[in-house]
C-alpha cells in the first residue's frame, strides 16, 4: 500500500497584512521575498520534509508548479541537486495547471504502488502574481509543500482517487504573462469550480463506496475565502469537516494549495481519519488518504503551522511592489550591469555552490568552505571528504549593512557565518530585519535566487534567521 | 640573503594632481608624473634603461607607457598586485637595480577610475559562477569594524568617534597638500554624522575615488651621489600575500596578518626593533578609517586593542609622536589604485628632503609606506622603509 510517510512545508517569512501601508485588505497573505521563487521555496519545503529522513533513500523527485523559472530547462534537477539527492533518480516538472500538485502526488503514489520506486519526493510550490491591488493579488499566497511517498512507515495510506479532465479557460496565463488572467467569476464558479469539482468528488465517493459523512477533513482548493465556503457547502460538507483554508493568513498558493491544506490536516490529524484533497484546473483531482497509528511521526519540521506562526508583516506595499518588480527602482544603475555568469564555472562548482558542500580534511579534520585542493590548516593535498553545510546551523561572526550595494533589500546584510561543525562562509543574509543582524545570532542557510542574467537563474545559499514560531 | 637596505636610492620623484581629472587620460597622467620625476632627478627620458608600470585596470601591458613617454624600445613590465600595485612596481625596479642589471630605472603607477561612470570602484571580475555576494570594499572593511568594536567591547558611539578622529586628522593634513583631491577640514562630528555607506562606516570613513599617477627614478647610491645630495635610500621592503582568512574559523577579522608579516620583513631588513620609536613618519593605507586603526596595531605602533588610546592622545597627528598620513592619505588623495603606493613614497621623499611645505615635520630621517590590497582575509600588503643618506 502506497501512502505518505513524511511531509513538510514552507511559507515565506513576510506577509502583507492590515499593518502594511498601502495594502487594502484586513487579512494577511504570504509573499515570497525578492530572492525567492517556486524553486527556492520548493527546496525549503523539501528540507523541512526531509528532516530526520535519509536523503539517499529518495528514488524520485516530482516538482509541481505553475510558476517555473524556466520555460525550457528542468527545475526538479536544480531542486534535487540543492537537496543533495542521489544522481540515479527520476525527476520531472509537472506544470502549467493549478492541478499540478495533486497530479504529481498521484503520479508518485502510482510509481510506488507499481513498485518502480520506494521513496518519491513530491514538492509543490507556487508564487503566482496577480495584477497590483487586484483580486488575484489579494487572495493569492506564496508557499510550498513536500511529501515523501512510499510504502513503509506510512502516516497516511492512499484511499482512492478520481480525476475529471475538462478543457476549461476560466483562469490562465499565456507564455510571457506576468499576471494571472481570469474570465467572469459567475461563469467560473458555476460552470467551472462547482460543477467540475462536484462531479469529481461525487465520482470519488461512488468509486470508493464512501459518503460525505465518512470524511474527517476536506483539503479543498478555492481561489478565495468566499468561494471556499460556498464550494464546501455545495459539495455537502459541514464546516467542521473542512480544513482551514488559511485565507486571511496565507492565501491561495496555487498548485501547492490543496497539498498545503492536506499537510495542515495531517499536522492536526489523529489515526484512522479519511482525508480528501481536491484540486482544480482543467478538471479536478480527488485524492483520499486514511491516517494510520503513526500519524504523529510525519511532520518532523516546522510544517505549515510552524512557518505560518513565524511570519512578519511587511511595512509597506511599496516594498512588495519593488520585490515583484512592479515598481522598477534605480538602485541597479549605481553599479555596472551584471555580466552573464559562466555556465561552465556554474557546472564545475555545482557541488560547492548548489549542494553547498564544504570539505573536511582527512588528515587534520579542519572543515573548510569551499572545499580546497590543499588543506588550509595542514596543507594535505587532495585528501578531504565532502560535508553538506546547507542543513547545518551557523552563527554570525561579524557583519555589515551595505547601503550602496545596489540590491533590492537595501541595506544589504553581509555576514560571516561560522558553522557548528566548523567551516566559515561570507555570504548575504536575507529575510532579515535590520535590528536582528547581530554578532552571535544563530542562522540557517536558505537556497535563494541571486539574480537573472542572460536568462540564467543563478541560485546560491544565503543566511536567514532561524525560523521559530513567535 | 643580503636584503635591499642601502642598495638603491631614489633620485627623482613626480606626482600628478590627484582628483577628478576629467580633462586627462591615463597617458596624460603618466606624462605629468614622469616628467616631474625626470626634471626632479635631472635626467631625460632617454636615460631610463628599464621601466615598471603599475596599474590595476587602466592598461593591460607596458606598451602604453612606451607610447606616452616615447621610450626607446627599453624593457617595460606592467605590474598588477591589487592596491599594493605601485609599491610592487617600485619593488621590482629596486631589485633590478640592486641586482646590477640596470643603472637608472623608472617605476610609475597610474589609475583612471573616474571614466567608469560609477561611484566607487567598478573593476570587472572575470566571468565565473558569480555566486559571491556583491560586497564592495566599504562592506568588506565594515566587517572588520563591527568585529573590532565587539572584540574590544567598544560602544558604537565611542568607536564611531575614534574612527572619525582618524578621518578628521587626515583631512586636516590634506589642507596643506596642494596635489590632494580633497583639501578642506572635516570635523570629527561631521565624519561621525555622515550618511551611512556600509554600517558602521559612513561616507567620511571611506577614502575618495580619484585619478592620479606618481613616478620614481631609482638608481644605485653611488650613481645617486653624482645627481644630488639629498637622495633617499631604500631601507627595507616587505611584501606579503595571504588568502586564508575566510577559510579559517579562528581568524578574528581584527588583525590583518599580511600587514604584520610585510612590516616584520621590512623591519628586519632595515634593522628596526622598535618601530614606534624609530620611525619618524608613516604613510599607511587608510582606504577606510577602520583600516588605519587596525594598521596602527599591525605595524606595531600601538598595542593590540589599544590604538583608540593613541588616537585620543593625538599620537598620529602632524604634531604627534609618530605622524601618520602627513599628506592627507588616501582620505584626501583618493585611491587611484595603481598610483597610491608611489604617491606615498613621494610624500616620504619630500619629507625626508625637507620639502613638504606647510606639513613639513622636524628633521625626519626614517619614513614608512604601507599598502593593503584586497579584502579582510585576502590581502596583498607591501611595507617599504626609506631613510636619508648617511
Amino acid at each position: 500500500m502506497a501512502g505518505i510517510s513524511a511531509f513538510g512545508a514552507y511559507v515565506p517569512r513576510y506577509r502583507l497584512g492590515a499593518e502594511t501601508d498601502g495594502w487594502e485588505s484586513a487579512g494577511q497573505r504570504s509573499i515570497a521575498n525578492f530572492d525567492e521563487d517556486s524553486v527556492s521555496m520548493a527546496v525549503a519545503a523539501a528540507i523541512d520534509c526531509l528532516k530526520g529522513h535519509e536523503r539517499d533513500d529518495i528514488d524520485g523527485l516530482l516538482f509541481a508548479t505553475t510558476t517555473p523559472p524556466y520555460a525550457e530547462k528542468q527545475c526538479a534537477s536544480i531542486i534535487s541537486t540543492a537537496l543533495d539527492l542521489r544522481r540515479d533518480i527520476f525527476t520531472a516538472d509537472i506544470t502549467d495547471v493549478l492541478r499540478a500538485g495533486t497530479t504529481a502526488l498521484k503520479s508518485a503514489l502510482d510509481s510506488v504502488a507499481a513498485g518502480s520506486a520506494k521513496h518519491v519526493l513530491v514538492v509543490a510550490s507556487d508564487n503566482r502574481q496577480g495584477a497590483p491591488k487586484g483580486e488575484a493579488e489579494r487572495n493569492s499566497g506564496d508557499g510550498a509543500v513536500a511529501f515523501i511517498i512510499s510504502n513503509e512507515e506510512l502516516i497516511a495510506e492512499q484511499a482512492g482517487s478520481h480525476t475529471i479532465t475538462e478543457n476549461m479557460m476560466d483562469t490562465w496565463r499565456s507564455a510571457g504573462d506576468q499576471f494571472v488572467r481570469s474570465w467572469e467569476d459567475r461563469f467560473a464558479i458555476e460552470e467551472g469550480l462547482e460543477r467540475i469539482m462536484g462531479e469529481a468528488v461525487s465520482g470519488f465517493m461512488e468509486k470508493e463506496g464512501v459518503s460525505v459523512k465518512d470524511v474527517a477533513k476536506l483539503a479543498l482548493y478555492s481561489p478565495d475565502a468566499r468561494r471556499h465556503s460556498q464550494l464546501a457547502r455545495h459539495l455537502g460538507f459541514q464546516p467542521e469537516q473542512v480544513q482551514d483554508p488559511l485565507f486571511g493568513r496565507m492565501g491561495n498558493t496555487g498548485a501547492a494549495f490543496p497539498l498545503m491544506l492536506l499537510a495542515g490536516a495531517l499536522e492536526e490529524g489523529s489515526p484512522d481519519q479519511l482525508l480528501l484533497t481536491v484540486s482544480y484546473g482543467d478538471g479536478s483531482d480527488v485524492l483520499g488518504f486514511r491516517t494510520t497509528s503513526k500519524i504523529g511521526n510525519g511532520g518532523t519540521g516546522l510544517g505549515v503551522s510552524g512557518y505560518l506562526d513565524s511570519g512578519l508583516v511587511l511595512d509597506s506595499y511599496e516594498t512588495y511592489a519593488k520585490w515583484r518588480e512592479v515598481w522598477l527602482t534605480d538602485s541597479s544603475s549605481r553599479r555596472p550591469q551584471a555580466q552573464s555568469p559562466s555556465v561552465t564555472a556554474m557546472w564545475r562548482e555545482s557541488d560547492q555552490n548548489i549542494k553547498f558542500h564544504g570539505g573536511v580534511c582527512n588528515q587534520c579534520g579542519y572543515v573548510q568552505y569551499p572545499p580546497q585542493r590543499v588543506c588550509v590548516d595542514c596543507q594535505a593535498r587532495d585528501d578531504s571528504t565532502p560535508i553538506r553545510l546547507s542543513d547545518k546551523l551557523g552563527t554570525i561572526f561579524t557583519y555589515s549593512l551595505d547601503y550602496l550595494a545596489g540590491t533590492v533589500d537595501s541595506p544589504l546584510a553581509v555576514v560571516v557565518v561560522d558553522f557548528e561543525p566548523g567551516g566559515r562562509v561570507l555570504c548575504m543574509m536575507t529575510d532579515r530585519e535590520i535590528a536582528e543582524v547581530q554578532i552571535g545570532l544563530q542562522v540557517e542557510m536558505s537556497f535563494r535566487k541571486l539574480r537573472v542574467v542572460n536568462g540564467i537563474h543563478n541560485y546560491y545559499w544565503k543566511a536567514v534567521p532561524l525560523r521559530r514560531a513567535v | 640573503m643580503s636584503g635591499i637596505k642601502d642598495r638603491v636610492a631614489v633620485i627623482g620623484m613626480g606626482c600628478s594632481k590627484f582628483g577628478e581629472r576629467w580633462d586627462s587620460s591615463s597617458s596624460d597622467l603618466l606624462v605629468e608624473a614622469a616628467y616631474e620625476a625626470f626634471e626632479d632627478a635631472g635626467i631625460e627620458s632617454k636615460d631610463v634603461q628599464a621601466a615598471w608600470l603599475g596599474t590595476v585596470g587602466s592598461f593591460r601591458t607596458g606598451q602604453p607607457l612606451a607610447a606616452a613617454l616615447k621610450l626607446d624600445y627599453i624593457p617595460i613590465t606592467r605590474v598588477e598586485n591589487a592596491c599594493a600595485t605601485a609599491t610592487d612596481a617600485f619593488r621590482n625596479a629596486c631589485y633590478a637595480v640592486a641586482a646590477g642589471i640596470y643603472d637608472i630605472v623608472l617605476a610609475v603607477g597610474v589609475e583612471k577610475l573616474k571614466d567608469s561612470g560609477f561611484s566607487g570602484l567598478a573593476v570587472a571580475e572575470p566571468a565565473g559562477a558569480d555566486v559571491n555576494p556583491p560586497v564592495p570594499p566599504p562592506s568588506q572593511f565594515a566587517l572588520a569594524a563591527t568585529r573590532y568594536f565587539h572584540q574590544y567591547d567598544i560602544p558604537y558611539e565611542e568607536g564611531k568617534m575614534t574612527l572619525a578622529k582618524i578621518a578628521s586628522k587626515n583631512h586636516h593634513n590634506g589642507t596643506m597638500s596642494p596635489k590632494a583631491h580633497f583639501q578642506r577640514e572635516v570635523s570629527a562630528e561631521q565624519v561621525a554624522n555622515a550618511p551611512m555607506v556600509a554600517w558602521p562606516l559612513g561616507l567620511f570613513d571611506c577614502c575618495g575615488v580619484s585619478d592620479g599617477a606618481a613616478a620614481a627614478i631609482i638608481t644605485t647610491p653611488e650613481i645617486a651621489k653624482t645627481f644630488r645630495d639629498d637622495y633617499i635610500l631604500v631601507k627595507g621592503i616587505g611584501l606579503s600575500v595571504g588568502a586564508f582568512g575566510v577559510l579559517r574559523n579562528d581568524w578574528d577579522f581584527t588583525h590583518f596578518p599580511e600587514s604584520v608579516r610585510a612590516s616584520q620583513a621590512a623591519y628586519q631588513e632595515a634593522g628596526i626593533s622598535d618601530p614606534r620609536q624609530e620611525i619618524d613618519l608613516a604613510m599607511v593605507h587608510d582606504c577606510f578609517t577602520i583600516t588605519e586603526l587596525i594598521i596602527y596595531e599591525d605595524l606595531g605602533f600601538s598595542p593590540r586593542g589599544r590604538a583608540s588610546e593613541d588616537v585620543a592622545a593625538g599620537t598620529f597627528s602632524l604634531e604627534g609622536e609618530l605622524p601618520v598620513n602627513t599628506d592627507g592619505g588616501l582620505k584626501c588623495f583618493g585611491h587611484p589604485i595603481g598610483a597610491s603606493g608611489i604617491r606615498m613614497i613621494y610624500e616620504v621623499y619630500k619629507q625626508l628632503q625637507g620639502k613638504a611645505e606647510g606639513r613639513q615635520l622636524k628633521n625626519p630621517t626614517l619614513g614608512l609606506t604601507h599598502n593593503l590590497g584586497g579584502r579582510p582575509g585576502s590581502f596583498t600588503c607591501s611595507v617599504a622603509l626609506f631613510g636619508t643618506r648617511d
